[in-house]
């Protein structure tokens, strides 16, 4: 298990890592995801050991790691660019980390054979590295990881050189593969969908602060910061105007800031509305850039039963394959709001929408 | 025509770009001196004609007259462009071609006044190839030059690789620094050894004395060489990817099992490029020998010029000079060899945590540094100051001005003499190599040939030939007027030249084949005349690069000791190595001081070229 406590990393000003507390079971997948500059490579530097901690400790199976170099840790680590060593061949480039425990020729010959034929690449053992496609240069840094068996497996970006669709297949077969070998891997993306699709778990990080940790469906459900809202492809994050509750699922409790999904829409039947907003839930604009919502009390609402409608032009419509991505102006109020729908719509139609309330998820900020 | 623009722009960056990724970073400064990187097969088509392709057909009256001025002056340009084309042809071929192919049929039995029946053959060669004292002389050549190649390798390997990973305050100044031993005069080297075995008690009669031995020989070499490893292997070391590094690491490899397996194999292209340099210079090597070996160690540098100085005994000299021009041709041709298996291209991300930590092994990087570069120069400075009782004195340098019977003139004025010659020489230099790269550069592309070959074959050739072939070459023939050796002071600053050439030419053809021929293209098309295009695109590429050169040529000719001992000494042609020479030459003390007086005035002087270009210049010069 790796237990990663207050860690504090800094370069001059800029602190990397600003107090990080990160548990990794064994066996256990957990995505550190975040934007670049978040502080998440440096965090897998320093489990690895590549990066000193300035303030903290990381320990493996409750032992402190600090005294213990690099080359002793036992842990995998795969780069994006995947830092294969370009003057030896595969097989050589997966047996190294073999060599560098002395296992004898045979065992090693073995084991080299086991992990190319693990990652789909039996019969590529005398391929020189540079006529490797991106995928295959791919698999073959996750066999040279995979080949020592190390306790923790580390990922940074692994498929973040790829492009969009191998990654797509690619996910899918990490996680597969991550889950048949049951290593513990501590995965960094910043690609919110990759996370999402390999890891049991999934810790946000921001500015060099882990700020969210979960399931990946509960981290999505309910971001808590707008920060990470946005950064998991919320667009609707709006402030409730701070007179009365609002009687929305979680919403139902104070003021503040929420994010409604863009798949929290259901299109009422016409396009016209059917039936004008509760005369009590008015929406206006609120201060600054975020949207301001006003919503009538709980009683008014309850009464109308329409508190959850909202009746908006369309902006804005683009294609998204299954969805139509519908850009909406809420009638009262000027908000946008985007909501796919399975239906198309026209620039200027109006449309007439009931809002799912375990959609809409409060925020903490 | 709102996407015109952009899908141009956005094309010329794809078709930029593989130009851009097959150039590994180490070959901006490993593969120049020995074997610059065949990357610029595609040089641009001449401007002139993309001009007159993207004249518009519709042109109004000015624009015709415009047309017409630009044609002009581009049929002026071709013209003129055959001028220094030609300077430079028979500049080289005056004062290096025919020297050295003298040379060589002077050494092949030729040119004896009938003595072989006028027949050249293999006489003078067979007899030195035959005899055992040169074929030890040759021998030792050889091993000195390779041990002296291993000896600096593994000395600045370790720094090289500090320099290249380690991110410190000052490490360009560190780097320029290193880099002044490189150009300092041979002769000011060997007395600053001299001056080291003296400190250190090194050079009596006692038990642990390195003085005339070859160990003096080797650490000079070294003294000398460092900068060469440091900046060609340290620039390869910097541009090799950190993470497969730390990728070795976490896979279980020790710090030394990382560098044995993931550093070394990669750093082999750089590694072999810097050797063959050290190598060649070690080889060639010829004031530290004659100063440090003494009477006893003599390399092929030294021989010929016993023989054809001491000895009279040209036809000897000019063997000795065949056997040095064939190991050093060999060994290019090995080198262009080696160079050709191109390295595999590594692309370091920026902006990668720099590596911490590393303080230890800065200081002690930086400390050996101190010591073997800095030491010899301090002991050099303490004893120009030594008083004969003790004590610290500037009498050494006021005596500099005074006349000794041992020189044709005073110190100081072979110091000035040496200024003066230094200026028409970087000058020569320049101009001539400037022609060369240019004439290089413009047949490659019309040829279609690679460039970095031709370069190659035409000029390296003289920086592999020794100053003092070409010195015995410049004296069997210029022997009669207009340009007699024995009376023409110009021969000097010329001689200084052709060692010169070779630098500047190395200095600026990076530079210049740098220039995208995309960018010239673009600024045509923007409306820019082929002259226009030259001015603005391709002089400000060229000036830093043929500023670099000229100081190099003016630090080569400061320092410049084996083709200048060929010339017959006279007042007017005594230089400051051949006085720092003469004086060294003599024993005692008695001019000691003032020999190490000299010496550091030599020493500043030619440092301060050289910081002054280094700190300009950056490492966009090719010389090392």
């Amino acid at each position: 298990m790796l237990a990663v406590k207050d860690a504090r990393v800094s370069f001059g000003d800029v602190a990397a890592l600003d107090g990080v507390d990160l548990q990794v079971e064994s066996g256990e997948i957990v995505a550190v995801l975040g934007p670049s500059g978040c502080g998440k490579s440096t965090l897998l530097r320093a489990v690895a050991g590549l990066q000193p901690l300035d303030a903290g400790e990381i320990r493996w199976d409750g032992e402190d790691l600090a005294a213990q170099p690099v080359h002793r840790r036992d842990f995998g680590l795969m780069f994006q660019e995947h830092a294969l060593f370009a003057h030896r061949d595969v097989s050589a480039n997966v047996a190294f980390g073999l060599r560098m425990k002395r296992l004898d020729a045979e065992a090693r010959d073995r084991r080299v054979e086991e992990v190319l034929d693990l990652v789909g690449l039996a019969g590529y053992r005398r391929r020189a590295i540079t006529t490797l496609s991106g995928g295959e240069a791919q698999r073959v840094a996750l066999a040279r990881s995979l080949a020592p068996e190390p306790r923790l497996l580390m990922l940074d970006e692994p498929l973040g050189s790829l492009d969009r669709p191998r990654r797509e297949q690619l996910t899918a077969e990490l996680r597969t593969l991550l889950r048949r070998v049951g290593v513990t891997a501590l995965h960094v993306s910043h690609d919110h969908d990759e996370a999402f699709a390999v890891a049991d778990r999934v810790a946000l990080m921001q500015s060099g602060r882990i700020v969210r940790i979960g399931a990946p469906a509960e981290v999505w459900r309910d971001p808590r910061l707008a920060a990470t809202a946005r950064f998991l492809g919320h667009t609707n994050i709006v402030s409730v105007g701070g007179r009365g509750e609002v009687p929305w699922g979680r919403l139902s409790v104070a003021a503040g800031r929420a994010v409604i999904r863009s798949d929290a829409f259901t299109r009422l039947a016409d396009s016209e509305p059917s039936s004008a907003p509760a005369p009590g839930s008015g929406w206006s604009t609120g201060s600054g850039s975020e949207m301001g919502m006003e919503i009538g009390s709980e009683s008014s609402a309850a009464a109308s039963g329409s508190a959850d409608l909202v009746t908006a032009t369309v902006s804005d419509v683009r294609f998204r394959g299954d969805r139509f991505e519908l850009h909406l102006r809420t009638e009262p109020g000027a908000f946008q709001l985007v909501a796919m729908d399975a239906q198309p719509a026209r620039v200027g139609q109006r449309l007439s929408y009931r809002l799912d309330p375990d959609r809409i998820a409060r925020l903490a900020d | 025509m709102t996407l015109g623009p952009t899908a141009g722009w956005r094309s010329c960056f794809a078709e930029a770009r593989p130009e851009a990724e097959s150039q590994p970073g180490h070959r901006q400064a490993a593969g120049s001196v020995i074997a610059a990187p065949p990357q610029d097969a595609a040089s641009g088509p001449p401007p002139a004609s993309a001009q007159d392709a993207a004249e518009p057909a519709d042109a109004s009256r000015p624009a015709a007259v415009k047309q017409l001025a630009s044609k002009l002056a581009a049929a002026v340009l071709r013209r003129w462009q055959v001028v220094p084309a030609a300077a430079a042809v028979v500049f080289m071929g005056l004062f290096f071609v025919w020297p050295v192919g003298a040379v060589i049929h002077r050494g092949l039995g030729g040119g004896l006044g009938g003595g072989g029946g006028g027949a050249a053959g293999v006489g003078g060669l067979g007899e030195v190839l035959g005899s055992a004292s040169h074929r030890s002389v040759i021998w030792f050549t050889l091993w000195q030059a390779a041990a002296s190649t291993a000896l600096t390798v593994l000395v600045a390997l370790p720094a090289a690789g500090a320099l290249a990973r380690l991110r410190f305050r000052g490490r360009r100044l560190v780097r320029a620094a290193a880099t002044v031993p490189f150009m300092l005069p041979t002769v000011v080297v060997a007395a600053a050894f001299e001056g080291v075995f003296n400190r250190l008690g090194l050079a009596g009669d006692g038990g642990l004395s390195l003085r005339h031995t070859v160990w003096a020989i080797l650490l000079a070499h070294v003294f000398f060489n460092y900068a060469v490893v440091l900046r060609i292997v340290g620039a390869h070391w910097a541009s090799l990817d950190a993470r497969i590094e730390d990728q070795a690491r976490v896979l279980g490899a020790s710090r030394l099992g990382v560098f044995r397996h993931v550093v070394l194999p990669r750093l082999a292209p750089s590694l072999a490029a810097a050797s063959v340099i050290v190598f060649l210079f070690s080889f060639t090597s010829f004031g530290v020998v004659l100063i440090l070996g003494g009477p006893t160690r003599a390399t092929i540098e030294t021989e010929i010029y016993r023989y054809a100085i001491r000895r009279l005994d040209f036809s000897v000299a000019a063997s000795l000079a065949i056997v040095q021009l064939a190991a050093v041709l060999a060994l290019v041709i090995v080198s262009i060899l080696m160079e050709r298996r191109r390295a595999a291209v590594e692309q370091p991300r920026s902006g990668a945590p720099a590596p911490r930590g590393g303080g230890p092994a800065l200081a002690v990087n930086l400390a050996v540094m101190a010591v073997i570069l800095g030491l010899p120069l301090a002991l050099l400075v303490e004893r120009s100051l030594l008083a004969g009782g003790g004590g610290y004195t500037l009498r050494h340098y006021s005596a500099m001005a005074q006349q000794v019977s041992l020189l044709p003139d005073t110190a100081l004025a072979a110091l000035l003499n040496s200024v003066k010659f230094a200026v028409p020489a970087a000058t020569l230099a320049v101009v001539v190599g400037a022609a060369a790269v240019v004439v290089v550069l413009r047949s490659a592309a019309r040829t279609g040939r690679s460039a970095a070959g031709l370069l190659d074959v035409t000029l390296t050739l003289p920086l592999g030939t020794s100053a003092v072939t070409v010195g015995l070459g410049l004296l069997l023939v210029l022997d009669r007027p207009p340009i007699d050796i024995r009376t023409a002071v110009i021969v000097v600053p010329i001689a200084h030249a052709v060692v010169g050439i070779p630098f500047v030419v190395r200095a600026l053809a990076p530079t210049l084949r740098s220039v995208s021929p995309r960018l010239r293209e673009a600024a045509a098309v923007l409306g820019a005349s082929p002259l226009r295009v030259r001015r603005e695109v391709d002089l400000p590429a060229a000036a830093r690069g043929a500023a670099v050169g000229a100081g190099f040529a003016f630090a080569v000719s400061l320092g410049e000791f084996g083709a200048t001992s060929f010339i017959p000494r006279r007042p007017e042609t005594l230089t400051a190595p051949l006085a720092l020479f003469r004086l060294l030459g003599t024993p005692g003390d008695a001019l000691r001081g003032q020999a190490m007086a000299l010496a550091v005035s030599l020493m500043v002087l030619t440092a301060a070229v050289v910081f002054l270009m280094d700190l300009w210049g950056d490492a966009r010069s090719g010389v090392i």
